[in-house]
């Protein structure tokens, strides 16, 4: 069953494509990618994914899996070897919470905090730094927020490592610095040069370039 | 893990996401404490177990809390393997099933507060993006159902899916009395009304369920007052 063919559809510079791209990796999966351009989708994303018509999709054989974090965890299920999760289930909760935590609070606050402007934008970034404040603490003095190896929860805190940082450059906004947060910066170092991961970032000039486009106009029009 | 047993359940009577853990706990006969919350005065337990979101649910499992009422979910299944399970062991069920539960929680259920809790134009479209969601929930689970309606027999085996569902749309006509639209249809959605139908019956969950009149009355005074707070 785990022999079965199976296809990424997916974009270079989405994290959450990159995701699926790092737990394949780490499990050794071999697989098709498909780039997908999101102005005109593929009849084979509608297909596959009609409810939310969005990437990543996974298809492994007849069955098809879309959304990342059911993606991840469908892949640790699936193939064993390498432990994306934990196995004690407290623990497994603990960076189910985290993975939730990062998608759902954290990173829509980071992307309001790059996207806003003038007034609003010093009470964004304060508010994107407390969350940011929370998986600084939570990473303590591990090396990784899995522990000495990476994990669930670091594998979808990828958009932070790579992403973040393009961003900020861009809109010229201070959310992930060394002074703030000393042990977020030093996990992003490792991640970001990790085996699984560093061939499943997109360029940096290529999201510099896009970046650009996308809040350009935004930063240009500050009153 | 699971042989020194002191669970304890922080959460409100008329939470849905409450609502999901204690009938999962039921449902794997796990003796549990509801500590029954009041969220203008939180708890300083509460306070202590989930500093994060300030929320209920938590689940504390001999000491140890656990948040978010999925995460809460699937850590019942995993630590009490005895008794029912609330997922099934094949990798690919188990994403189908997380999938629709996410669905339900972030797209469905936001989309029905937001009807409850707005007027006017707003609540028109908010009341059109339900029905499209509706739909397609209805066409994506017949994958689920390949013969028809579900059959959910009496012995109170709850699935993970069917919990979530039961909690957030089990009181589907506490919604239609005060808003006055039929949100679950039987011709429209067929496949989720004779599903509700069904779970609603279960002794367990009309065990849980609290009555029709103080369900209405709660989700009257949420309504008058988000629309209160909009106006202001």
């Amino acid at each position: 069953m785990a022999e079965e063919e199976v296809k990424l559809y997916g974009t270079w510079r989405s994290p959450y494509s990159r995701r699926v791209e790092i737990a394949l990796k780490l499990k050794g999966v071999q697989h098709k990618y498909y780039e997908e351009d999101l102005t005109n989708k593929s009849p084979a994303l509608l297909k596959y994914n009609p409810v939310h018509k969005k990437i990543p999709v996974l298809v492994h054989g007849e069955k098809v899996i879309a959304e990342s974090h059911v993606i991840l965890e469908y892949i640790d299920e699936t193939w064993k070897g390498y432990n994306i999760l934990p196995k004690d289930p407290c623990e497994k909760a603990k960076a189910r919470f985290w993975a939730r935590f990062i998608d759902e609070k954290c990173i829509p606050a980071l992307k309001k905090a790059c996207a806003s402007i003038a007034e609003e934008r010093e009470k964004a970034v304060e508010e994107a730094c407390e969350l940011l404040q929370l998986l600084e603490d939570e990473l303590k003095h591990k090396k990784y927020f899995g522990g000495d190896c990476i994990g669930l929860v670091d594998i979808v805190a990828n958009f932070i490592s790579h992403w973040l940082k393009v961003v900020q450059e861009v809109v010229g906004v201070e959310l992930l610095t060394i002074k703030k947060f000393p042990r977020l910066c030093e996990w992003s170092e490792h991640f970001v040069c990790h085996h699984a991961v560093k061939d499943c970032l997109p360029p940096k000039e290529k999201l510099l370039a896009v970046f650009h486009s996308h809040y350009g106009s935004a930063t240009t029009s500050k009153c | 893990m699971a042989e020194e047993n002191v669970v304890s359940l922080h959460g409100t009577w008329a939470s849905p996401f409450s609502k999901c853990v204690e009938l999962a706990l039921k449902t794997k006969g796990i003796p549990f404490e509801f500590v029954e919350e009041d969220l203008r005065n939180k708890s300083p337990s509460l306070l202590k177990y989930n500093p994060v979101h300030k929320k209920v649910p938590v689940l504390v499992h001999n000491g140890k809390p656990i948040a978010e009422s999925l995460v809460i979910l699937e850590y019942i299944d995993e630590t009490w393997k005895t008794g029912p399970k609330l997922l099934l062991e094949d990798p690919y069920k188990r994403a189908q099933v997380r999938f629709w539960a996410g669905y339900l929680q972030q797209h469905l259920f936001v989309t029905m507060s937001l009807v409850c809790k707005s007027d006017g134009e707003v609540q028109e479209k908010a009341i059109k993006e339900l029905f499209e969601k509706l739909k397609t929930f209805e066409e994506g689970i017949k994958d689920l159902f390949p013969d028809g309606a579900p059959s959910i027999d009496c012995s109170n085996n709850l699935g993970l899916l069917d919990i979530v569902l039961c909690s957030q749309f089990g009181p589907h006509k506490v919604q239609e009395e005060v808003l006055g639209i039929t949100t679950i249809d039987p011709e429209k959605n067929p496949l989720l009304f004779t599903w509700l139908k069904s779970l609603n019956e279960l002794p367990l969950v009309k065990e849980l369920t609290p009555p029709h009149e103080k369900l209405v009355a709660v989700l009257h005074f949420f309504r008058n007052y988000a629309l209160k707070s909009s106006a202001a």
